[in-house]
């Protein structure tokens, strides 16, 4: 048991470093407001400039351009990309941590060859087409269909919670591709090109004001059997390796960044008063910023012991359900403290009388939404329950 | 970074699982509860397993291992719920001849928190020395000298207690800087024994949730009983995951602070255990208020082991001078 980074990690922390110091300054804030295509140049700019460096795909293996790092050397690049305050991963997410990825496990020669290099590049952006309307938590009842046509199928339906639909090059699609049998065994995975005739997006407006989300509509889009994913039929499968790549440690920078976030939430309870007292001095306050702090410290010891134990078979485990759950949770306790501490001035969105507002309310209201993507709490805990703990299932 | 057991940490956790499930198996809680909990037969095998002498220097007639070690073996003595003085008698292996072999039983008063309630000293009894750790440093006393009357109702009916009425000063044994460290491996080593808690107590209630039939299906079915082991399961990892890291941070300083990660290991080990028992105790329903379920004797001993070394607010507390004095 052995907590320890070898010499060699620690090497490639001084370079890595280094190399954000300069590069992190000279990439510039992200744009403000709500121009997603702003968002998008920026964020796949400092993706090519990662490519650039070296340091694309961390975890993707060197076949597909990436670094193949060791765990551990992952591990460091999550603390040390959270540390530099470098760009979020933003619309390179999907494609980076869960698109990608699946391609690599289920994709055939062609299709990594047409999407991964492109990825890894910045020149691709995706977007995810699972959750409909009416399929939800219970994702394997999707009704979106793809009827076949000679060598294209043709989708009718509509998607929801798309992030970045608006300006991803493909999304990873789920269809039914087969009514008659039972819901999970007629489902296929396809690679969808954002451009194809008949796709209509409309923004979503989120609780946070933002319009990240998009609801797409299907109306007979073609789209070529040869961007199937699998065989047919065989797309739950498929699904739940991009899940568990979207379970595993997508998060792990941002818990970095979170233990970050309690050490200036330290420094401006020092600054604000409550009863003509700083609110530091309050022993409720102070305690539940160590105890959230104690967590914080616990959860990246969870995250070590998780990649230690994963062998490298490439999938992460059924215990980033786990951590899914105990992330996002803590995360919300985490903001939610953020917002005390700031106390009647957290009723602005902007930052007033020199309090890192902005900051402190984009926490609070995105945290709301960890909970419920990727599969919601009460989600991951009937997984830990049925999957690891072995309980009945629940009659479906 | 290797951060898992390795192959020899597994081998020594299995022999110390089997070895506890064989001296306790199910059922045999209630059964010696009248007995105050203390077995010198067992107290002596736990001697011959190493479970005292186990950090001692191999020179000195210990095996040599480290606190990464010593809490995996604390753990399996929590879920098995083992009674006596045993993580005082570890640290003081090396520092009082015979402890180590288990000849001399040894007990302890952790006077070093900020709270100063009545003295209340555990298996007084059964002690033939006593440390006190003190901000000044370690003492040692003869137990023998303190006068105090038995508490007649013990919450943890393994662990009886004496109120005693004044201290002696006692030998220094130890500095200042000696008492700090072994209260931090006190609390370390406790926190093993409460993530064996948090352990078996899921264990136990998973069990029954899955054997438990009400409305015609196993209770382990419905998504309240399953979202409340979710959360078990979480606790326990948690759990896990921090008393292993100050287990390696105690045995390699180098890799983080240890002070904060052995706070953050009694913090959620005592968080685990004690909603862990409770949960185990709810899942049990009825049956759980019963004295004959062993659930509630898991609660109990959290709450021997949580007033140790640390409470939950002293140890979150100091986490956040830690991060203050870090910005």
């Amino acid at each position: 048991m052995d907590l320890r980074y070898s010499e060699s990690d620690e090497k490639f922390r001084t370079e890595l470093h280094a190399w954000l110091e300069a590069a992190v300054p000279a990439h510039g804030k992200p744009p403000a407001g709500n121009d997603w295509h702003e968002r998008r140049d920026y964020d796949t700019a400092w993706q090519r400039k990662l490519y650039d460096a070296g340091y694309a795909g961390i975890n993707w293996p060197k076949e597909y351009g990436g670094r193949d790092a060791s765990l551990t050397e992952q591990l460091v690049y999550y603390e040390e990309i959270a540390r530099s305050g470098a760009p979020y991963i933003g619309v390179n997410f999907v494609g980076m941590l869960h698109g990608g990825p699946t391609l690599m496990t289920e994709g055939t020669v062609e299709q990594k060859a047409r999407h991964l290099p492109y990825i890894l590049k910045g020149e691709q952006v995706w977007c995810q087409g699972f959750s409909e309307p009416g399929a939800g938590s219970d994702l394997a009842s999707i009704s979106t269909r793809a009827e076949r046509d000679g060598d294209h199928y043709l989708v009718t339906g509509s998607k929801i919670w798309c992030s970045f639909a608006q300006l991803a090059d493909y999304g990873e699609l789920l269809v039914r591709t087969d009514p008659l049998v039972p819901k999970h065994k007629g489902i296929s995975w396809l690679i969808l090109p954002m451009d194809a005739p008949g796709i209509e997006i409309r923004p979503l407006r989120t609780l946070a004001g933002e319009g990240e989300f998009s609801e797409v509509f299907l109306d007979h889009v073609p789209v070529p059997v040869e961007n199937r994913v699998g065989k047919e039929n065989d797309g739950w499968r498929v699904t739940n390796v991009t899940l568990r790549f979207e379970r595993g440690t997508a998060f792990a920078s941002e818990m970095v960044q979170l233990q970050q976030f309690v050490a200036e939430l330290v420094a401006l309870a020092k600054k604000v008063t409550r009863y003509d007292a700083r609110a530091w001095d309050d022993v409720a306050l102070r305690r539940a910023l160590g105890h959230v702090a104690a967590e914080l410290d616990a959860l990246w010891a969870m995250v070590k012991l998780s990649v230690c134990e994963s062998t490298k078979t490439g999938v992460p485990g059924l215990g980033g359900s786990a951590i899914k759950l105990y992330y996002t949770e803590l995360y919300q306790r985490v903001s939610e403290l953020g917002m005390r501490v700031l106390g009647r001035a957290n009723l602005s969105r902007e930052d007033v009388a020199g309090l890192p507002n902005e900051m402190v309310l984009g926490k609070e209201l995105n945290s709301i939404s960890l909970a419920i993507a990727a599969g919601t709490s009460q989600i991951q805990r009937n997984i830990i329950a049925e999957r690891i703990l072995g309980m009945p299932k629940e009659p479906r | 970074m290797d951060f898992q057991l390795s192959e020899d940490q597994k081998a020594l956790q299995a022999g110390i699982r089997s070895f506890c499930e064989s001296r306790m198996p199910k059922g045999k809680l209630a059964e010696i509860e009248h007995k105050n909990g203390f077995d010198a037969g067992l107290w002596a095998e736990l001697a011959e397993m190493d479970v005292f002498g186990l950090r001692l220097p191999e020179s000195d007639g210990g095996v040599g291992l480290g606190n990464a070690d010593a809490v995996i073996v604390f753990a399996e003595l929590g879920r098995r719920l083992l009674a006596g003085p045993l993580v005082w008698t570890h640290l003081a292996a090396g520092l009082i001849k015979g402890a180590a072999s288990g000849e001399v039983v040894v007990g302890g008063l952790d006077l070093m928190g900020p709270e100063s309630g009545p003295l209340l000293v555990e298996h007084l009894d059964q002690l033939d020395a006593l440390l006190i750790l003190r901000p000044q440093g370690v003492y040692r006393v003869d137990p023998r000298s303190l006068s105090g009357r038995p508490i007649a109702a013990p919450l943890d009916p393994f662990t009886p207690l004496h109120h005693v009425e004044g201290l002696p000063e006692g030998e220094l044994v130890l500095g200042p800087a000696e008492a700090e460290r072994l209260r931090l491996e006190g609390a370390a080593l406790v926190s093993g024994q409460l993530l064996g808690i948090a352990e078996s107590t899921l264990e136990l209630a998973a069990a029954y949730a899955k054997e438990r039939h009400q409305f015609g299906r196993a209770i382990g079915s419905f998504q309240a009983i399953k979202h409340m082991l979710a959360d078990m399961f979480v606790r326990q990892e948690v759990a896990r995951a921090a008393v292993y890291a100050a287990g390696a941070t105690l045995d390699d300083p180098g890799v983080g602070d240890v002070v904060r990660a052995v706070s953050t290991a009694k913090i959620m080990a005592g968080e685990g255990a004690m909603k862990n028992a409770r949960s185990c105790i709810q899942i049990h329903g009825g049956m759980g208020f019963t004295w004959e379920i062993p659930a509630h004797f898991y609660m109990k001993r959290t709450w021997v082991l949580e007033s140790v070394f640390g409470t939950i607010e002293e140890h979150a507390d100091r986490c956040a001078e830690l991060v203050e004095r870090s910005l």
